[in-house]
């Protein structure tokens, strides 16, 4: 006999003027190999047509589906319900704004982080389409491409102590999306043009340190490295800019 | 109502669009892009395998030029795709490669020395150049003479994607996500904008633009089983449809992707088999090679999942509650390898199937992967039928795939499309002056608001949108999948229409107030039916068998007869099948009709054409 779940699923359209913040259970029957992206489905098409949830790519590459699920923040999509027990909660995302149910505007987060890290190479060359292609040492490219993985899912942010108190607080993906154009050979911005954008407690100085992040990561960045790596680089540049003065 | 007036207007903000976005920007126009999810969600980012472009900088793709890949592609289309269009591509793809590295893209780069290679199951050993290292490095694809795949791990999607987002945020272009186009806003002639639907709010908006492009990507979704996002819906494409005047291309040319997994349907990507994997029947034995001896697991992706199923109905399937699959067999590539550049592959395996594909063999199926058809365009990326409307990327039938597109050709083709179907956009905008008519938006609005109401209200009758939809794809697996037949597809045409029917009497059940994600598939559901029944309808009528599209009665490929491009119109509201029409496929011809090499046995000659 296969499980009855009992989801507890948080409830509120912001648009529906009757609509009051609750917690409404849903029951399903389990199925073979059911993720939460299949049970929340089925209780859309079968129970409640009115559910909000966000799925776009359904296989765990696109970061759509971030949720709080049994307390922890990560992708609903890859998430089996054979790993969960019977009674399994979901909340919206905290930090970002909410849409409606379980849905959360990450869009305007994230596009407000690309403005304030200034997020593309900074590099006086120009594209010449008649030449070959610049060289790059294929360890720096993988290196690159490991912080570049990010899906900007946001469950990092939901995660994060200081992100939850602060309205301003860069964040751990922004930190890594930082540390992505500072490894880059291609990007000539120095060590103190990064230091004006994270140099201070709305970026690595604000962080606590406290690694509930890369916990929670669902692409396994190495985000404790990344802010140790930043911290000393930046600490080191704002010694070097005391002695200056 | 808010109204949004931009110089250029792109509904979808994946890489077609992102990259003839920044085009545009660039010579000085603005450009708010449309997007149902955050640009980055894109399904450009789900591509893992890479991009083709003839540089070869590795050694297996020594001798590799442009002129090799416009024959590749031209053999992979079978004949169907516009030569004209390929050779432009197949000439500005390696700039555009170039291009994304010098914006950011961190492409896999040749490491000179020995390194071991897999090929049919077997190791062979390369060594990469001296003089070549830190250029662009390529993998092996199907399909492709030589190595041309560009890619980056096994990210290539995502992280151009990525680049091209920030490129797109530092020229200042405007994504507006979480927003869905419903109507285009047109006179019969002239495009001029969209009425789209607010996803934060459910507020309609305006937005009216000189130019506007469809790069909204495939409509797999129409279809049950599918390696697409649940965003690949087709909507875009039946704001096009419903105008009547505005015909798509080669409806009935759908890929099926050998590779996808029991039983989600998630790609794993065509590199597994590039870098050497293998396909294994119910025994574990090989069986590709006896098909085709030549190309064996690396023939093109219709032959490859042909072949799959023809093995699959011969009683070598294995059996399993999702139905029969087969085997795909990477154990022999290695740790390292299988964490590393097939990372992705191994992160969906172990997260959806529970299996470790290093030392188990992953469950596979030929699924529904790539839209071939759609907005038909010229060369210079204009849509037929409306002045200032333009498509893109997988949206568009710009026509360089004909029948069958090539692993690595549609990623390529985004960014080589984009770029030159943007600077197309540019030149329009430069002499562009445009009316934008009050009366006409007014109605139109008037017409989407009224559609919502009936909805909502029950108006029309009570049939369940999930339900409908359900049916509309069921009539498709079975009628119009990989093998054809003429009696499967009149029955999949009639199940369609009588799905046609019910799609007009839809009601809401929930109150359709916000953001109500009812109300979205209810407003799109009735074109796509439209839709489906291009492609069914087309595939009936289309007498021969050419690229993806195999008549198990007429296995012949035509070229007598179907060397032609199908254009699917839906004239009226109240007709009940699409109105065909047929143009050559190609109007310049590089290379004439021949063999592909792999697949095909019985060709009909063009020459034995009466004059
Ligand atoms: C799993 C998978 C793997 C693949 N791997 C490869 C590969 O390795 N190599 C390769 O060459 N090709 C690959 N492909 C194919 C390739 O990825 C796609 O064809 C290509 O990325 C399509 O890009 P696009 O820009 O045309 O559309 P997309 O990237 O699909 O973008 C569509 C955009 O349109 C928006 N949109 C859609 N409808 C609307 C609407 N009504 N209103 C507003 N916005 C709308 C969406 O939000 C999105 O922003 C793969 C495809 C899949 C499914
Ligand atoms: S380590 Fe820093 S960024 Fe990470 S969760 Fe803690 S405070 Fe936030
Ligand atoms: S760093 Fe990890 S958790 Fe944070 S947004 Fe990126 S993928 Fe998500
Ligand atoms: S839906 Fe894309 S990551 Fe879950």
């Amino acid at each position: 006999m296969s499980r009855l779940l009992k989801l507890n699923i948080f409830r509120y359209n912001p648009e529906d003027e009757l609509s009051m913040p609750h917690m409404q259970e849903f029951v399903l029957e389990e199925t073979d190999s059911m993720t939460l992206f299949i049970a929340l489905n089925r209780i859309r098409e079968e129970q409640d047509p009115s559910l909000q949830f966000d799925f776009c790519c359904r296989a765990g590459i696109c970061g759509s589906c971030g949720m709080v699920i049994n307390g922890r923040p990560g992708l609903a999509c890859h998430t089996k319900t054979r790993d969960l027990p019977g009674e399994i909660t979901l909340l919206p995302l905290p930090v970002f704004k909410l849409v409606g149910d379980l849905s959360v505007d990450t869009g305007t987060w994230f596009r407000e982080m690309y403005t304030k890290t200034e997020s593309w190479i900074h590099t006086k060359k120009i594209f010449d389409p008649t030449a070959l292609e610049e060289r790059m040492d294929n360890k720096d490219a993988v290196a690159i491409y490991e912080l570049e993985r990010c899906v900007e899912c946001g469950c990092c942010i939901a995660a994060c102590g200081t992100a939850r108190l602060r309205e301003d607080f860069l964040g751990a993906a922004s930190l890594n999306r930082v540390a992505r154009f500072l490894i880059d050979p291609r990007d000539e911005r120095t060590e103190h043009d990064y230091y004006e954008i994270i140099g201070n407690d709305m970026g690595i100085f604000g962080c606590m340190g406290l690694l509930a992040c890369e916990d929670v990561c669902p692409k396994h960045l190495p985000l404790q490295n990344q802010l140790g790596f930043l911290r000393r680089k930046m600490g080191i540049t704002s010694l070097k800019r005391l002695f200056r003065k | 109502m808010q109204t949004v007036y931009t110089d250029f207007l792109v509904v979808g903000a994946g890489l077609a669009g992102e990259r003839a976005a920044v085009e545009a920007a660039e010579a000085g126009f603005s450009v708010v892009c449309l997007s149902l999810v955050p640009a980055r969600r894109s399904h450009s980012s789900a591509a893992q395998g890479g991009m083709q472009a003839s540089l070869g900088n590795s050694v297996m793709g020594e001798g590799d030029c442009p002129d090799v890949h416009f024959a590749d592609t031209v053999k992979g289309s079978d004949w169907g795709c516009d030569q004209e269009v390929a050779r432009l591509f197949a000439d500005a793809a390696p700039i555009e490669m170039r291009r994304l590295a010098h914006w950011g893209v961190p492409w896999n780069r040749v490491v000179p020395g020995k390194s071991i290679y897999y090929k049919g199951g077997k190791q062979y050993e390369k060594v990469e150049a001296k003089e070549k290292e830190g250029l662009i490095m390529a993998r092996s694809f199907g399909g492709t003479a030589k190595w041309r795949t560009c890619y980056t791990s096994d990210g290539t999607g995502h992280a151009v994607m990525c680049t091209m987002d920030n490129r797109c945020a530092e020229k200042g272009v405007e994504v507006h996500d979480k927003t869905e186009a419903i109507a285009l806003l047109q006179d019969g002639e002239t495009c001029f904008g969209v009425v789209a639907r607010c996803l934060r709010t459910g507020e309609l908006r305006v937005y009216l633009s000189k130019a506007t492009m469809i790069a909204a990507g495939g409509f797999g979704r129409i279809y049950p089983n599918t390696t697409n996002a649940v965003i690949c819906d087709g909507g875009a494409h039946t704001m096009c449809v419903n105008t009547g005047v505005v015909p798509m291309g080669n409806m009935e040319a759908v890929q099926f992707h050998p590779t996808g997994i029991v039983p989600t349907d998630i790609l794993v990507t065509e590199g597994c088999r590039g870098d050497g994997g293998t396909l294994l029947d119910v025994d574990e034995k090989r069986f590709m090679h006896v098909y085709e001896p030549e190309k064996a697991e690396l023939a093109s992706r219709d032959v490859v999942s042909r072949w799959m199923t023809h093995h699959m109905r011969e009683g070598h399937g294995v059996k399993s509650p999702y139905g029969e699959h087969l085997w795909l067999d990477i154990r022999h590539l290695g740790e390292e390898h299988i964490t590393g550049k097939l990372r992705e592959v191994y992160e969906i395996c172990t997260s959806f199937l529970g299996v470790d594909p290093i030392h188990q063999l992953i469950p596979v199926r030929p699924t529904q992967h790539y839209s071939m058809g759609g907005v038909r365009t010229n060369r210079d990326g204009a849509a037929y039928g409306l002045k200032g409307l333009f498509a893109a990327g997988e949206a568009a039938c710009w026509d360089m795939h004909g029948f069958n597109r090539l692993g690595g050709n549609s990623l390529a083709e985004t960014v080589v499309a984009g770029g030159i179907i943007g600077r197309k956009v540019a030149e329009y905008l430069e002499g562009c002056e445009t009316e934008f008519k009050t009366g006409l938006i007014n109605d139109e609005v008037g017409r989407q608001q009224a559609r919502i109401d009936a909805l909502i209200s029950g108006a029309n009758g009570s049939e369940n949108v999930y339900k409908v939809r359900a049916a509309m794809q069921e009539a498709l697996h079975k009628g119009a999948n990989i093998f054809r037949t003429q009696e499967g597809l009149e029955k999949c045409v009639a199940e369609l229409q009588e799905a046609l029917i019910r799609a007009k009497k839809v009601g809401l059940r929930s109150n359709g107030k916000g953001v109500n994600p009812e109300l979205a598939a209810a407003l799109k559901l009735e074109g796509q039916v439209r839709l489906a029944l291009m492609v069914a309808y087309g595939a009936l009528m289309r007498t021969e068998s050419r690229g993806s599209h195999n008549r198990e009665d007429f296995p012949a490929r035509n070229d007598r007869d179907w060397l032609t491009r199908t254009l699917a119109y839906w004239k009226k509201p109240e007709d009940t099948l699409p109105t065909l029409e047929y143009e050559p496929a190609t109007t310049v011809v590089e290379i004439p009709p021949g063999d592909r090499g792999y697949g095909h046995s019985q060709i009909i000659s063009a020459d034995d054409r009466k004059e």
